[in-house]
């Protein structure tokens, strides 16, 4: 052992103790475990806040046991006061956002299985690999202590437009020192997903085994790499916005604060600053950041369907176009979150088409998902039930996008229950679908047991339609004007009538959160007691399929694969089996 | 799952019926989606949403059914093997095509009614009105018979003193500005709103108008339209602004010629 650590394979030494191993590891399976946990945790608080959100909707005003005992100032008398609602809006979305949404499909996954797929032993960096976790992870514990510090977690949203955000308290409760932990947060975030795109995009280019052409990459490692471009493009902006804001806040500059403003009749000493500025960079950032929440879950989506229909993917090359499609026209797109915020109306128009260009790839990625479907052989496994679940999330979050793109009717749509129940769809609920499709899917690879099919399907039965029963009806709510970011709907004529709909998405909710149940006592007791998984239990054809579950340290014990042929071989005519694994040489006539 | 699903369907029936939904729906089901304009541009807002609606809902459908039509057709079978296919060119060129013409076409439809109403200047006998924002109110204000805005000055600004705009005593345009809280314009006449902020971004949204329009510190933004039916309509915040967000509301009455030189009347008195 001595003298292997001499040699250039050092890195490669398993870890003996249990920090390098389990804490500060440098194993990219390690980091993409670490990164599925503060997932997991992210998003079963996220989940836990819309709870509340939802119970104040429809019952405001009413007591709750034990909130008060936590949050003495926020919910007096077990009460939550709007600023309170506001408050967990805003750490509901930062949390589903970035916490979940950008980090368990990337960061977790891709993590994991971006170096297997392509035949590396690691990732191109594994020290910057671990950093980017640790900095993630910080920025979790900082996003967090916003909840405990006076006036609590701001209430700007998870948009923080200014000048609401970058007054500080006297704009209200929770705007000081919960919005300033709020910015250090996400810019720590932001380092932390520069770090981690660097080493995807370096990885993917740099690190590919013999034989695994560009072309013959899974559409997974295509998803993963143009999604780490977009993080690199992306995140710089915001970071940099972030910064701005902090000064606007302590340093005395005014990038985004305009002069004469007078708040609660008191004169605010900034002047020349622009509040459209901020939004032009977050928008920069955040519409990017959709396409980085949902292009690793079309890679996940396009390797289950061609899996389990015993199908080569219909497309590839166009799936590999569309993908990069999306990627560049996704910095073309932002101002279409700005068509009431007073920019130049021209521009709406301008991003209003290329915002429709956008639904062209998104339409190619839809119909080739169903061509792969069209003569296979299809295996309802739950994993691929959800791969179905997010084709159909995903056509019907991008209709109703539809009607937000252009600009005469998001007059009436805009900030509407409308929007929320489009983005919760596609970039919500979609992209968890594509997360649960691989959370089945490769759990027996990443633990060595397998989940439960009986109730994984039980759990997609009332996930599926736990969803829909949620977010259809908000439609509606759009449609009769409700505005969103509403604590309380008691104060406008018009939006009585629409209580008996609010009290039904609740309710909807509660069920459908409740069923979430479900899936974590599956994962967490198959995780103990599971069934041992095979090294290939789906019979599939990519790289992570030839090793042991779980891989050794170096996934390929010291052998790297050598590869002959694309990621979807099914069902080729004249071989033995329904599938080819992409290191099988080809026979000669084919 | 078909145990999950049964449960749902009666869970989802109970609901429907223990929330008194089914009026809800009735409704709905007879279209009555959006509350009835009262504007012109309200009319072809609207009908911008039903031929989008109409060209979607046809596309949603079709895929919709497809994907279910597809999973079950080709299920898994003994003796059902996968056909091995790469996919076609000539098809991707097609789709590719089709949604491009199909998506084009119907998004140009709507520019027509956005530049009426943020681009094409007001007519020269449109009513200036000017909106300005604060946390958590709306302040209205007229030019006076002059039609001119008086100066106002940040530094001036004292709510409690009655002067929540900064009205400058010293400048004589402003002396006849009348600043109210509710808004009244005149029916079936063009309206100009001038839309400010004092403190945070706000928006100015009236449902029956269709009226949507972000209020920026630091900005003027002019908003043109002409209500055609009169009545009392709600005036909403819709961009996020503080605490009070939910309940920073107004009125708008949309009132008859005679009505609206009434109301003016009667607001001057004081």
């Amino acid at each position: 052992m001595a003298d292997a650590a001499l040699t250039s394979h050092a890195v490669h030494e398993a870890p003996t103790g249990f920090i390098r191993k389990w804490i500060f590891s440098t194993d990219h399976k390690v980091i993409g475990i670490q990164y599925f946990f503060l997932a997991l945790f992210s998003v079963l608080l996220g989940m836990i806040l819309s709870i509340f959100i939802r119970f104040n909707l429809v019952w405001p005003g009413t007591e709750i046991p034990l909130l008060e005992t936590f949050f003495p100032v926020g919910a007096p008398g077990g009460v939550m006061t709007p600023e309170f609602y506001l408050s967990f809006l805003t750490m509901h979305g930062t949390l589903m956002v970035f916490f979940v949404l950008t980090t368990a499909p990337q960061g977790g996954f891709g993590n994991y299985f971006l170096p297997i797929q392509i035949g590396a032993d690691d990732m191109a960096f594994p020290n910057l690999n671990m950093l980017s976790f640790w900095f993630t992870f910080v920025a979790l514990v900082v996003l967090l202590a916003a909840f405990f510090v006076t006036g609590g977690a701001p209430i700007s949203g998870w948009t923080a437009y200014p000048p609401l955000s970058a007054l500080g308290e006297i704009a209200g409760p929770g705007l000081g020192t919960g919005q300033t932990l709020w910015i250090v947060s996400i810019a720590i975030f932001c380092v932390a997903a520069l770090l981690g795109a660097l080493n995807f995009i370096t990885t993917t280019i740099d690190m590919r085994t013999e034989g695994m052409t560009l072309m013959r990459m899974p559409l997974t490692v295509w998803s993963w790499f143009v999604t780490a471009i977009l993080g690199l493009l992306a995140f710089g902006v915001l970071l940099a916005a972030g910064i701005l804001l902090l000064m606007d806040r302590s340093a005395g500059t005014s990038f985004f604060i305009p002069g004469g403003l007078v708040v609660s009749d008191q004169i605010i000493d900034h002047k020349g600053g622009s509040p459209l500025l901020w939004q032009h960079l977050f928008w920069f950032f955040g519409h990017p950041e959709v396409y980085i929440a949902i292009l690793p879950g079309m890679g996940v989506t396009s390797q289950l369907l061609s899996t389990f229909s015993r199908k080569p993917i219909f497309g590839y090359r166009a799936m590999v176009y569309a993908l990069f499609g999306i990627g560049i026209l996704g910095f073309m797109v932002w101002g279409h979150h700005m068509f009431m915020s007073g920019m130049s109306p021209y521009t709406a128009i301008f991003f209003s088409l290329l915002t429709t260009v956008i639904a062209v790839p998104s339409a190619i990625k839809t119909f080739n998902w169903l061509g792969t479907l069209w003569r296979g052989n299809v295996r309802l496994t739950t994993p691929m039930l959800f791969a179905v679940g997010f084709v159909s999330l995903f056509v019907t979050g991008g209709v109703s996008g539809l009607f937000l793109n252009q600009p005469s009717t998001d007059i009436y749509l805009h900030d509407t229950y409308f929007v929320v129940a489009h983005f919760h769809i596609i970039m919500g609920v979609a992209a968890i679908f594509g997360i649960f499709g691989g959370t089945y899917y490769w759990f027996s690879k990443m633990f060595g047991r397998q989940m439960s099919e009986f109730w994984g399907k039980v759990h997609f039965g009332f996930t599926f339609v736990g969803v829909y029963a949620i977010f259809t009806p908000m439609h509606f709510l759009g449609m009769a004007g409700n505005p969103r970011r509403y604590a309380e709907l008691t104060g406008f004529d018009f939006l009585e009538p629409l209580a008996s709909i609010h009290l039904f998405i609740t309710i909807a909710a509660f069920i459908t959160i409740a069923s979430q149940l479900i899936f974590l006592i599956n994962f967490f007791w198959s995780l103990f007691k599971g069934k041992k998984a095979e090294i290939n239990p789906w019979q599939a054809t990519t790289l992570e399929w030839e090793i042991p579950s779980p891989p050794p340290h170096d996934n390929f014990a010291g052998k790297l694969p050598v590869v002959y042929r694309g990621a979807y071989e099914y069902s080729v005519p004249g071989e033995p089996l329904d599938y080819s694994m992409q290191t099988a040489p080809k026979t000669a006539e084919s | 799952m078909l145990l999950a699903i049964t449960i749902w369907i009666f869970t989802l029936i109970t609901v429907i019926l223990f929330t008194d939904l089914v009026p809800e729906m009735l409704e709905l089901a007879s279209g009555q989606w959006f509350p009835e304009t009262a504007s012109v541009h309200g009319a072809i807002v609207d009908a911008q949403f039903f031929n989008t609606l109409m060209v979607t809902g046809v596309v949603f459908i079709l895929a919709q059914v497809a994907l279910g039509y597809l999973v079950f057709r080709y299920r898994e079978r003994p003796g059902q093997t996968a056909y091995y296919y790469h996919g076609s060119n000539k098809m991707e060129w097609a789709w590719t095509a089709a949604t491009t013409v199909l998506f084009f076409v119907m998004v140009s439809m709507g520019y027509g009614v956005w530049l009426d109403v943020y681009v094409h200047a007001a007519p020269e006998d449109a009513i200036q009105i000017e909106v300005t924002a604060q946390q958590f109110a709306w302040n209205i204000r007229y030019p006076g018979p002059d039609g001119q805005f008086g100066i106002v000055r940040p530094e001036l600004i004292d709510d409690a003193a009655g002067n929540p705009l900064g009205l400058d005593p010293q400048d004589p345009t402003g002396e006849d500005d009348l600043v109210v809280p509710t808004m009244a314009i005149p029916v079936n006449r063009p309206i100009e709103l001038i839309l400010r902020s004092k403190d945070v971004t706000h928006n100015f949204s009236v449902r029956e108008l269709r009226l949507k329009q972000d209020t920026v510190p630091g900005m003027m933004i002019p908003l043109r339209f002409t209500a055609t039916k009169t009545g009392k309509y709600e005036i909403a915040c819709s961009e996020l602004c503080g605490m009070g967000h939910h309940r920073m509301r107004s009125f708008l009455d949309v009132l008859s010629d005679q009505g609206y030189a009434d109301w003016l009347e009667d607001q001057s008195e004081f």
